[in-house]
């Protein structure tokens, strides 16, 4: 009997990931780099500080924003992953490190920098 | 009386005990609009070199013999006009992935192997008494599975798959939709035997949904759907079994 | 008995061989623009835990034409990235059959897509509303 992958608890978090960012990564990228820096709608308010910080003082956006931030992170990793796979490197330590290593600290500060946002 | 058209056929040779690599040869092979690749191969056997090898049987795209790549496409041979090629030359290979026997034929022991390990056969969901009469089952039941029973082992689906390509230890399309096909039958009960080939990296988690295998396919089996399905179940009883206190 | 030997072929420059490759590439490649967006967004939360100067900064660096110009074309990867994402969705689902009909996969694309400009919309709204 072949050992179980441990594929589905990466694979998931790419589902998840991918799923949000199909649903709103192009609105999210426009909104947050380029209505904000250029005034667009709600960017005018996005782009100083006390109308930033209002928004992410709230529990549901620290929530949305934490879930932008790490599942786009676990969604790319694991994609790159087996991209290094396809173009026939055998993926090692090295590849794990920068592509989930990455993700779980890009997890780890989102969480620390959303948290010393305040509430 | 006007000469006939001809086309030029490419045609990958290799021969283990004379050639250290495979080699394109080239022949012109006279042909009308209802002539397939197949026959256009037959011609240069018949006529041109008897020494041309390839498998073939049934000429209409039912028994799955002779998949090849052509023009660089998996395709069956007796399913490709030799029209459509105009004007040539029409590269022939053998199948991708596959490790060439002899000319356009390819070793598929490993195929064969994997069709055993998905134990492509009923095992009764309840045991039945031969004087119980027949399975009773109803369109909606055999809608579940039918697409993936229409498989003929052609392999274009394994020269499709990059995946195989890259580790052949991969169980592949075909195999996970004979996989699927059984588990979708109501009167089968072998499921969980069945997800332990499945839940291995040489299982479906090899795949990364490139998708062309069912692209190619020449029976709209569409295995991508039954690797990819057979991925979320697999996934799901990753974490299940947890709730499930087993493993 | 004639000598066997299996010749086995090369996989490298597999992906160039065929349109169909290509263009999984290009849906794979996808990935580190999302992770760099991810990481553009992460960085401006860090600035804003940070203070209002170096919020400022992070600010002023999005407003250049370079950082401008690379979010111009993360939104074109992102929209790609919905499309092709799903595209390869009803691979993954066991057949939905509406009265009596299947859902082609056409269909379930075109409505999963729809419901992301529908999400989408909703964020600019939303993003309005609080902002």
């Amino acid at each position: 009997m072949s050992r179980r992958s441990s594929q589905p608890f990466y694979w998931a978090l790419f589902g998840a990931g991918g799923m949000l960012s199909a649903l709103v990564g192009a609105m999210m990228v426009f909104t947050t780099g380029l209505a904000l820096p250029l005034g667009i709608g709600p960017g005018a308010r996005l782009s100083t500080y006390e109308g930033a910080s209002a928004i992410v003082r709230s529990l549901p956006a620290k929530l949305f924003l934490f879930a932008v931030v790490s599942l786009f992170l676990w969604h790319a990793a694991h994609r790159m992953y087996h991209t290094v796979h396809d173009f026939g490197i055998r993926p090692g330590a090295i590849a794990w490190t920068c592509c989930y290593g990455v993700a779980l600290l890009g997890t780890l500060v989102a969480l620390v920098a959303l948290f010393a946002a305040g509430f | 009386m006007p000469e006939p058209r001809t086309i030029v056929l490419a045609v990958l040779r290799y021969d283990g005990a004379n050639d250290v690599a495979p080699r394109f040869e080239s022949f012109e092979v006279p042909f009308t609009d209802d002539m397939s690749v197949l026959q256009g191969l037959q011609y240069v056997k018949d006529h041109l070199d008897g020494t041309l090898t390839f498998r073939w049987s049934c000429r209409m795209a039912i028994c799955g013999s002779c998949g090849m790549m052509v023009g660089g496409v998996p395709r069956l041979a007796c399913r490709s006009f030799l029209r459509d090629f105009l004007p040539g030359p029409l590269t022939v290979e053998p199948l991708t992935h596959f490790p060439i026997e002899r000319d356009l034929v390819v070793e598929i022991d490993d195929f064969v192997g994997k069709l055993g390990r998905v134990k492509p056969w009923i095992e009764p969901r309840v045991a039945r008494a031969l004087d119980e009469g027949a399975y009773r089952q109803s369109p909606g039941e055999l809608d579940r599975f039918e697409s993936f029973s229409h498989c003929i082992n052609c392999l274009l689906c394994y020269a499709a798959c990059p995946q195989y390509g890259l580790d052949p230890k991969f169980l592949g399309p075909a195999a996970t939709a004979l996989l699927q096909r059984y588990n979708l039958d109501s009167r089968d009960g072998g499921a969980k035997e069945r997800m332990q080939a499945a839940h291995s990296e040489e299982g479906v988690w090899g795949c990364t949904a490139v998708g062309y295998c069912s692209e190619v396919c020449p029976k709209a089996v569409d295995p991508a759907n039954a690797v990819n399905r057979t991925k979320t179940e697999s996934a799901v009883d990753w974490f299940a079994r947890f709730a499930r206190g087993d493993d | 008995m004639a000598v066997r030997r299996p010749y086995v072929r090369t996989m490298d420059g597999w992906w160039r061989r065929d349109p169909f490759f290509v263009r999984y590439m290009a849906r794979e490649m996808t990935a580190p623009f999302v992770a760099l967006y991810a990481l553009v967004l992460l960085a401006g939360l860090v600035c804003l835990a940070l203070g209002p100067a170096a919020y400022e900064d992070y600010v002023e660096v999005l407003a250049s034409p370079a950082s401008l110009a690379l979010h111009v074309a993360l939104v074109g990867v992102l929209v790609y990235h919905t499309f092709t994402w799903f595209q390869i969705m009803p691979k993954t689902m066991p057949p939905i059959v509406l009265r009596g009909r299947r859902l082609s996969a056409a269909a379930i694309t075109s409505g999963a897509v729809a419901v992301a400009a529908l999400c989408m919309a909703v964020l600019w709204l939303l993003a309005g509303w609080l902002a």
